[in-house]
């Protein structure tokens, strides 16, 4: 085999994340601190330029384009999570500015890690072959633990790069393990070949069945699905607040879009046996989740057990696509679990922009009482943060209740009813913690006796951003129909 | 002949590699690391892959685990405050799952594993080094690239987060 220019010319957008990459790390010591602004707007650039060549590559809508000896595919379902991540990375890349200048971290490095972080997920999204993915997995999480210990003058910021290293080496030590499993079973780490293996040998194989929960496990920890979660919470509440975002957003989306890969194009015969376990996973989640949220006093920690209880949610869709008869069947299934997580990324990403905006004096006003009164003092900060708490409840016509309204539709279809009436029930539930937010700002009058009354740390375009969010969540709530056809069609190219 | 290095390596490895959680003494469990690698390494040899082997007595044996004895004798660890309330259960989980495994072993019966297509060929006509080398930079580039990446990740990072002074005060 020989290098062809076509494999390149594939991975263009990767290459050009990369060396965007390289080049702001390159350029941070000759930049001067007044104009690190720059490099920041040098990386939304680059994501603009990966952005447009993404959409070009696709050339039809079943068609898959592979590359490097089929270990890569260009296809309408990478292009999904491509398209997404390239979006929240932006977000996120805009609503850091200003937080970083708060809290004094403002390095050029962090643009930087960012895209590096960036291109692991994208590798994670478009990868066929379970090496490539793990390697994808590991290029974004490595860049995820130095970024959570970026202030380092905090020690729960270094504590939480820390919790989340080991775990994270931990868990990925548990999906190498499977991985090598399925390597012995099939003789290859490309998904159809594993899948043709299965085919073969059936799916009663001990190895096989070993194998899969092993995968599952590994997937767990980066899904944050209850019983692999407690790293979430501690890690969500120590990283910088903008960090926290891109976390609990870009990580878990592609997790999520690796996860779905490998477990219906490579694990796809064992469909009977994972689908009751991720049932299991799915319903414990949601119910540890929604039960400590409600005790919780930190708002970012509260949004950490948010974001482990939504990734319940998809995981319904997912098993909903399992229980199918043929996974064209899935399908629905599998395109809820999509519009879902792009949902509630825009969601999550705006409620931690108006966190991160929130000063108390001189640091991160973080605790949910240091909203009190907000509606007063900064009512436009704090309409944003009803919306975004709404939608996250799952409030019509917020696009949070469109994600809902498909994922329990799709259990309904799998003839799955009573699980939809379980998650409705624990919808009520979570309802009662956003809500207290809401509560806390609008109906308690602003403490007069605070000394440090609660400023907001803002710039034009964060507030721009934020807007197209809220607008985003309204209208994606009221007319949804382009999303979902979006994510149906891209569903379609997994094989 | 072949059984009997198998379990031989087999069994040293899995002993010790209970010894370095068991241990109280890290020093003790870094050499009971150290002769884990060595064991991995002759399960290496049995398999044919001479390559891999030396690689993780020079990688492993020879740079990581000094690496962790300098850390281990720089952070001078207290003995004894090793384990927490948590092992009786731990060891419970831990005794069902083995339990569990081998009930389904026993009910399902291994299969044997596969081996890649043209492996054995490949090793038998250009020798161990050459054939990985062959396919590492052909076949598997694009990893290969990856994991470049991710060193150099891993460089910066070390870097960002142990350097004193990274001009973070003059935003």
């Amino acid at each position: 085999m020989s290098l062809y220019g076509t494999d390149l010319l594939a991975l263009l957008p990767e290459l050009i994340i990369v060396s965007t990459a390289c080049l702001v790390i390159a350029l941070d010591p000759i930049t001067p601190a007044s104009r690190r602004d720059l490099l920041a707007w040098l990386s939304v650039g680059a994501l603009a330029l990966c952005l447009g060549l993404t959409g070009l590559q696709i050339s039809g809508e079943n068609v898959r384009v592979s590359a490097f000896s089929d270990l890569v595919a260009i296809d309408a379902y990478a292009r999904f999570w491509k398209v997404l991540l390239y979006g929240v990375t932006g977000i996120t890349i805009v609503l850091s500015l200003p937080y970083l200048k708060a809290e004094r971290i403002h390095l050029g490095e962090y643009y930087g890690f960012i895209l590096l972080a960036l291109s692991g997920m994208l590798v994670m999204v478009s990868a066929v072959d379970l090496l490539t993915i793990y390697l994808g997995t590991e290029l974004m999480s490595i860049s995820l633990y130095v970024m959570a210990g970026l202030n380092r003058s905090k020690p729960r910021s270094l504590e939480a790069s820390a919790k989340y290293f080991v775990l994270g080496a931990f868990s990925s030590g548990i999906l190498l393990y499977g991985i090598s499993l399925l390597y012995g079973l099939a003789g290859s780490t490309k998904l159809a070949l594993i899948a043709g293996a299965i085919g073969t040998r059936g799916t009663d194989d001990p190895l096989v069945l070993i194998a899969t929960i092993l995968i599952a496990v590994g997937f767990g920890f980066k899904l944050a699905a209850v019983p692999f979660h407690m790293w979430t919470p501690d890690v969500y509440e120590g990283a910088p607040t903008s960090v926290t975002a891109f976390m609990a957003v870009a990580a878990k989306a592609a997790s999520f879009a690796a996860f779905i890969r490998v477990f219906v194009e490579g694990l796809g015969g064992l469909k009977a046996d994972w689908s009751i376990m991720f049932l299991l996973i799915s319903i414990v989640t949601l119910l540890l989740g929604n039960v400590v949220a409600i005790v919780q006093t930190n708002i970012k920690r509260m949004l950490a057990y948010s974001s482990i209880v939504h990734a319940g949610y998809a995981l319904i869709g997912f098993v909903a696509a399992g229980r199918g008869d043929s996974l064209s069947g899935g399908a629905p299934g599998l395109a809820s679990v999509m519009m879902y997580l792009a949902i509630y990324s825009f969601m999550t990403l705006g409620a931690f922009a108006v966190i991160g905006m929130l000063r108390k004096g001189g640091v991160e006003g973080e605790e949910i009482e240091d909203f009190t009164g907000l509606a007063k003092r900064q009512p436009v900060a704090a309409f944003f943060m009803l919306i975004f708490m709404a939608s996250l409840a799952g409030i019509p016509p917020t696009a949070g209740f469109i994600a809902k309204f498909y994922v329990f539709m799709a259990a309904v279809d799998a003839g799955m009813a009573w699980l939809a009436a379980l998650a409705l029930i624990f919808a009520a539930v979570s309802a009662y913690y956003y809500m207290r937010v809401v509560m806390v700002m609008y109906m308690r009058d602003p403490n007069p006796s605070s000394i440090a009354p609660p400023r907001l740390a803002t710039s034009p375009a964060l507030s721009f951003v934020l807007a197209c969010a809220v607008a985003g969540v309204i209208l994606f709530g009221l007319f949804p129909n382009p999303l979902v056809s979006f994510a149906l069609q891209s569903v379609l190219t997994l094989k | 002949m072949e059984q009997v290095f198998f379990f031989y390596f087999a069994v040293v490895i899995a002993a010790t590699s209970v010894l370095v959680v068991a241990l109280r003494n890290p020093i003790y469990s870094t050499l009971a690391l150290l002769i884990m690698f060595f064991h991995v390494a002759g399960l290496y040899v049995t398999l044919h892959a001479e390559f891999l082997a030396a690689v993780q007595i020079i990688v492993y044996a020879g740079a990581i685990l000094v690496l962790y004895l300098f850390v281990v004798m720089l952070l001078n660890l207290k003995q004894d405050v090793r384990y927490h309330r948590q092992w009786p259960m731990a060891a419970a989980v831990g005794v069902i799952l083995v339990i569990e495994a081998v009930v389904l072993t026993a009910m399902k019966g291994w299969t044997t594993p596969a081996v890649a297509a043209g492996t054995e060929t490949a090793i038998a006509g250009a020798g161990n080094t050459e054939a990985i080398g062959d396919v590492l930079y052909t076949t598997y580039l694009f990893p290969f690239e990856v994991a470049s990446v991710i060193l150099l990740v891993a460089m910066i990072g070390a870097i960002i987060l142990a350097k004193k002074d990274i001009g973070e005060r003059e935003a």
